[in-house]
């Protein structure tokens, strides 16, 4: 009977940032009632931890799905160099900076440099707090 | 800590079934149950075929021809329908012997290169140890229970699932 394997590796990345719920499409009052302590106009940070998945079949020769010197290398310069210590309210392109935008930044940003030869990526999985995670599954287009 | 303190059990997608529950019949998917367990082990990640430069720049800090070690965590899943005599899908007794005879036995503070085989042909990956746990363990579970996924944590920020399913 053949069989079809599955290898996926996941990698986590951290980033402190800043940011403020805040919508324009809203009233002051209405962006209050939203987003509570988040719409504080000062802002607030949190230690991020976005976790990368890739799946695909590990080369036979090297046994790696992905290099992950490389890995880390491709989010040191697509995410983290701008993300890590930023205030995402002036680094995000568009949209409040909730979590689940960011990590659709995140997903973003890794879709438009994705090295050739490197396996698909999964997924996006970003830790905003040890107790919020928000996870998307990458579609190809 | 009770017979649960160290698994988690979650239902997911899997295959749908019927079973009987307060006499009432439902339809779910098959159960997951988990076991972790760690050992520790040395490696040398690095490739007969490529010079120490290439290695260097292919698995980085991992290529260091003295080798080094992790705490590696595994967490193993069961997929299946609890037992109706017992409530088990599978006795966590024999999961556990089961783990520890074919993998925490012989890799539990060994150099994986030198001791374990197929690592003296093979790179020891996270890749590649998640793939030869699976073929140690895949062979154990061929009644109720099947094997479902096998995660191998090389640190907290590195893990590899793997599984095989027939075509």
């Amino acid at each position: 009977m053949s069989t079809r394997s599955f290898t996926r590796l996941t990698r986590r990345y951290r980033f402190s940032a800043s940011h403020r719920l805040h919508s324009p499409e809203l009233s002051d009052e209405a962006n209050r009632e939203l987003y509570g302590k988040c719409n504080n106009p000062f802002g607030h940070g949190h230690n991020y931890s976005a976790e990368i998945s890739v799946t695909g079949t590990a080369d036979p020769h090297s046994g790696l799905l992905v290099s992950v010197p490389a890995l880390d290398a491709l989010l040191e310069r697509t995410v983290l160099r701008d993300l890590d210590h930023c205030d995402l309210n002036h680094t995000l392109e568009d949209g409040v900076p909730t979590s689940e935008n960011v990590a659709v930044e995140i997903e973003r940003r890794l879709a438009a440099a994705w090295p050739d030869g490197f396996p698909r990526l999964a997924g996006v999985r970003l830790w905003e707090t040890k107790r919020n995670r928000f996870e998307l599954t990458h579609e190809e287009q | 800590m009770g017979r649960f303190g160290r698994l988690t059990i979650k239902i997911v997608g899997y295959r749908p079934a019927c079973i009987l529950w307060a006499g009432k019949r439902i339809q779910r998917n098959a159960m997951l149950i988990t076991r972790r367990v760690e050992f520790s082990a040395s490696h040398v990640c690095a490739s007969p075929a490529l010079s120490e430069a290439e290695n260097r720049a292919l698995y980085g800090a991992a290529a260091n021809p003295h080798g080094h070690g992790h705490n590696y965590v595994l967490e193993v899943t069961l997929a299946g329908e609890p037992d109706p005599v017992t409530g088990m899908v599978f006795d966590l007794r024999e999961l556990k012997e089961i783990l520890q005879r074919e993998v925490v036995g012989p890799m539990d503070h060994r150099f994986l290169n030198r001791e374990v085989a197929p690592f003296d042909k093979v790179v020891p990956t996270t890749e590649n140890i998640a793939a030869e746990i699976w073929r140690r363990l895949d062979p154990n579970f061929r009644d109720s229970a099947r094997l479902n996924n096998v995660r191998l944590y090389e640190t907290e920020d590195l893990f590899v699932d793997y599984s095989e399913a027939a075509l």
